[in-house]
């Protein structure tokens, strides 16, 4: 604003008060091994009170786009190549580092996706809340706290009213993002940043975090930018969308549109590769059927109901009974697994799901042996499990094994994939002589979609979802009957997601598998399961077949789970 | 271990390649090692051979380092010293390795009350003191040799063994640990082919800082008359005879002090170029 001069008030100027775009923003990383070209020239622009969700997998340079208009990205590797980031008229990226802090928490706030790790540990919350009204000098230090006990009230951290020292270590990962959310909001700043702020937290506690940051940025008139993978989740908050692949902006329409008329194929796929609620499909659609002409038209709409493997009850191959798992913590003992009794009927899957804290994979780890039950007895193909002597061990082992969530830590970072399929047969003398066990790691390499290429590689070469074919053609090593997959597609992006899933399905298909497939979402645990459990604190407070459980939910726990998960990801309507 | 000549450890090399200070130390302790090795041999006289005529002679053609006071060659002795004080610093140091990471490995993987009674044992030789600690084993057995790395390594392995249990502790929550106890693998399988491989950056680190440690030790013991003794030559007792006649004649003091001071210098460079270059996540800068 120029003061003293009456003549020509410059009116564009005011239009572009509160007004992002980002110009061809161009942005590369450089590091020893090369250079990788992470934003390819985006377009983007977001009006004043608009939300506008930002989606796209894992290395599609969303959160790069949304860092850079901070300066946030770390200078070097990262370079910005060329573009401009235009706030309110000015070059964001032209700014020094002292003038970009004038606008970073007053004009423009920002929300990370690890509540546990962003709030400092050492300080009251009140504290941290009041903080940027202070650097920012819109209050003294006691206003400033008075009102940020306010704010915390607004978004329901009622804790600080009756312990205005409360630190963030006696919150939780729910109340901690909306602290967050308070201290992005109290300088009631023009645009918001939102980087995946739910995507660590248990869909209950997601659905009521949506809700606050919607009420409250219609409220204070605030834009927002929501990052996120999952396309079901912006649908519930973003007026438009942008989907970004590999670096590029592949669509952008209005939310109702572009649900109901994707133009891009990879916006097509991420649409239909989501397990929904609803659908009964038999193999999920994968990113590649839609990039790849040739394969749309393949069908996939082969109904579950075709295989129903519950027409002829099977019978039970792992039975568990009143089962106690117990911890001793410092406020005593602590049972996460409270007399819980479970069966499994041969070549069926069993989906446990539960809230993170739940025991579910307790459960999963103590009908493993893997972790000690207090009591409660084991029946496996109708013997009673019992570790006691190798002979017996290796007897279980060999038929039982485990996929688990994060495949960059279940792999040996120090053995090559060749050693670490070969060691399974080795000590449980599965084929006669190293050219036969050689074979057959290269016949499950191929079975998990790998190839002899791999052998000799090690696992930090390989990609997230190639990672978990590893882990499962490990799992299938020992010829087990058995496996327990642990949230296992949890931490992957739905289209890695969809192939894994439909790998797990084929592999049960052929080898006849029984599986627990833990996990805390109802869309997966729905495509993957004959039967679903669910959990609650330790107990089971509902089992039915999987779809009785979405239909006809018995429970107020269960009732909730399914009405927390995004709309977009409950229904099938606007598949195309 | 000897199939882990694996990308990772190109990678690690190419990195340590990279860093200039790193590799002068390589060349630098190849060279003293060289020396230390031919150097009683390239000489011609030994080490305890005295020459009562030409004491306290200043480096010059026919003794390149100088003689001391007893007229005995001071490069022959240097020499021979780095020798002793190389075998000493080296032996000690795997001797405190394969105890430390051992015990270490043991105690963190076994856990719970086994743990806390294995790491009390190692508390209670810590507050051992030293010195005492050594005079006493002297009593006991006499002047020997031996004694030295004994002593030495008793202390040096204590802390290898605190540094190797709590990266067990940290490791053996990995899942891919639990993969392997999944799979019925037996412990010490485990122990020796999952988790050893993946403590060997640590290690190898904390070995070459203790190299210097122990040369320090036994400085120290040689410069209180602990250690080794005349004829007999080390890096500390040289510069232990060297500091008395500092002002008389100044090489007996350069030349064995000079030589320990680049050996340290050139292993703890090694030491932190290692570990720069054994960290995974210093390739993505």
């Amino acid at each position: 604003m120029v003061y003293g001069m009456p003549s020509t008030p410059n009116p564009p100027r005011i239009d572009l008060m509160g007004h992002l775009s980002i110009k061809n923003l161009e942005v590369s990383f450089h590091t020893r091994e090369g250079t990788i070209r992470a934003v390819e020239g985006i377009e983007l622009a977001i009006e004043p009170g608009e939300i506008v969700g930002l989606v796209g997998e894992s290395g599609s340079g969303k959160s790069v786009t949304c860092n850079s208009i901070l300066q946030l990205l770390p200078t070097p590797p990262a370079r910005v190549d060329n573009g401009k980031v235009e706030w309110s008229g000015k070059d964001l990226l032209d700014y020094s580092e002292s003038s970009i802090r004038k606008i970073r928490g007053k004009e423009i706030s920002m929300i990370f996706q690890d509540p546990m790790s962003c709030l400092n540990p050492y300080l009251p919350v009140v504290d941290q809340v009041a903080e940027p009204l202070i650097i920012h000098k819109i209050y003294n230090p006691a206003e400033a706290k008075a009102k940020a006990v306010e704010m915390l009230m607004k978004v329901g951290v009622k804790r600080v009213k009756e312990f205005p020292l409360s630190y963030p270590h006696e919150f939780s990962g729910g109340m901690r993002q909306r602290a967050m959310i308070a201290m992005a909001l109290i300088t009631e700043p023009a645009l918001l940043l939102a980087d995946e702020p739910t995507t660590a937290l248990d869909v209950t506690v997601q659905a009521k975090i949506l809700t606050i940051l919607r009420e409250l940025c219609s409220d204070l008139g605030v834009s927002v930018l929501f990052v996120s993978h999952d396309l079901g989740l912006v649908a519930e908050l973003a007026d438009r969308v942008v989907v970004m692949y590999r670096g590029k902006v592949v669509e952008q329409n209005d939310t109702a549109s572009i649900f109901k008329n994707p133009q891009h194929p990879y916006v097509k796929a991420l649409i239909a590769c989501r397990p929904t609620l609803e659908n009964t499909l038999w193999r999920l659609p994968t990113v590649e059927d839609f990039m790849s002409p040739s394969a749309e038209q393949k069908p996939h709409t082969q109904k579950k109901g075709a295989h129903s493997r519950f027409l002829h009850p099977r019978k039970n191959l792992l039975v568990g009974k009143d089962l106690v798992v117990q911890f001793t913590s410092e406020n005593g003992p602590v049972r996460a697994v409270d007399n819980v009794s479970i069966s499994i009927g041969q070549g069926t899957t069993l989906g446990l799901v539960g809230e993170s804290g739940s025991g579910k994979t307790t459960l999963g780890r103590a009908l493993l042996n893997l972790v000690t039950r207090t009591s409660g007895e084991i029946l496996f193909q109708d013997r009673l499990m019992d570790l006691g002597t190798r002979k017996s061990e290796m007897h279980f082992r060999k038929s039982m094994q485990i996929i688990f969530q994060d495949p960059y830590a279940s792999l040996n970072p120090r053995l090559t994939i060749e050693q670490t399929l070969l060691e399974p047969m080795m000590v449980h003398q599965i084929g006669n002589s190293k050219k036969e066990r050689l074979k057959k790691v290269i016949d499950l390499l191929e079975e998990v979609g790998l190839g002899e290429e791999h052998l000799a590689r090690y696992p930090h070469e390989f990609s997230g979802g190639q990672r978990q074919r590893i882990c499962v053609a490990r799992a299938l090593s020992t010829e087990p009957e058995f496996i327990v997959c642990d949230e296992c597609v949890s931490a992957m992006d739905v289209s890695v997601q969809a192939q894994v899933l439909n790998l797990l399905k084929s592999l049960q298909d052929s080898r006849g598998l029984t599986y627990l497939f833990i996990s805390h979402d109802l869309g997966v645990v729905k495509f993957m399961s004959d039967e679903i459990t669910v959990m609650q604190n330790g107990k089971i407070v509902e089992t039915g077949s999987a779809d009785c459980i979405y239909n006809d939910p018995q429970t107020e726990y269960t009732k909730q789970l399914i009405n927390s998960i995004p709309l977009a990801n409950r229904s099938v309507n606007f598949s195309f | 271990m000897t199939q882990q000549s694996s990308s990772l450890g190109r990678d690690a090399w190419l990195r340590l390649r990279a860093n200039r200070m790193a590799m002068l130390s390589i060349y630098l302790l190849l060279g003293i090692f060289l020396i230390s090795l031919v150097g009683p041999w390239l000489s011609s006289y030994s080490y305890e051979q005295q020459d009562l005529d030409h004491i306290f002679q200043s480096p010059g053609k026919n003794h390149l380092f100088g003689t001391d006071n007893l007229g005995r060659d001071v490069f022959a002795r240097t020499t021979y010293g780095g020798r002793i004080s190389l075998a000493v610093g080296l032996l000690a140091t795997l001797v405190s390795l394969v105890i430390g990471v051992t015990y270490g490995m043991l105690s963190g993987y076994l856990g719970g009350r086994m743990d806390a009674w294995m790491m009390r044992a190692v508390d209670v030789l810590y507050s051992l003191p030293f010195i005492i600690f050594v005079i006493l084993l002297m009593v006991l057995f006499g002047r020997n040799f031996l004694l030295l790395f004994l002593a030495i390594g008793a202390v040096e392995w204590l802390t290898m063994a605190r540094i190797t249990r709590a990266q067990t502790l940290n490791l053996k929550k990995a899942e891919f640990v639990e993969a392997a106890r999944a799979l019925g693998y037996s412990h010490s399988r485990i122990l020796f082919r999952h988790l050893l491989p993946n403590l060997i950056g640590p290690i190898i680190i904390y070995a070459t800082l203790t190299v210097p440690a122990v040369m320090l030790l036994e400085a120290v013991l040689s410069f209180l008359g602990l250690g080794v003794q005349a004829p007999m030559s080390s890096w500390g007792s040289l510069i232990k005879e060297g500091a008395e006649k500092m002002d008389a004649a100044p090489w007996l003091l350069f030349f064995p002090g000079s030589f320990f001071c680049l050996t340290l210098f050139a292993l703890n460079f090694l030491g932190d170029g290692l570990r720069d270059a054994l960290d995974p996540k210093s390739s993505k800068d």
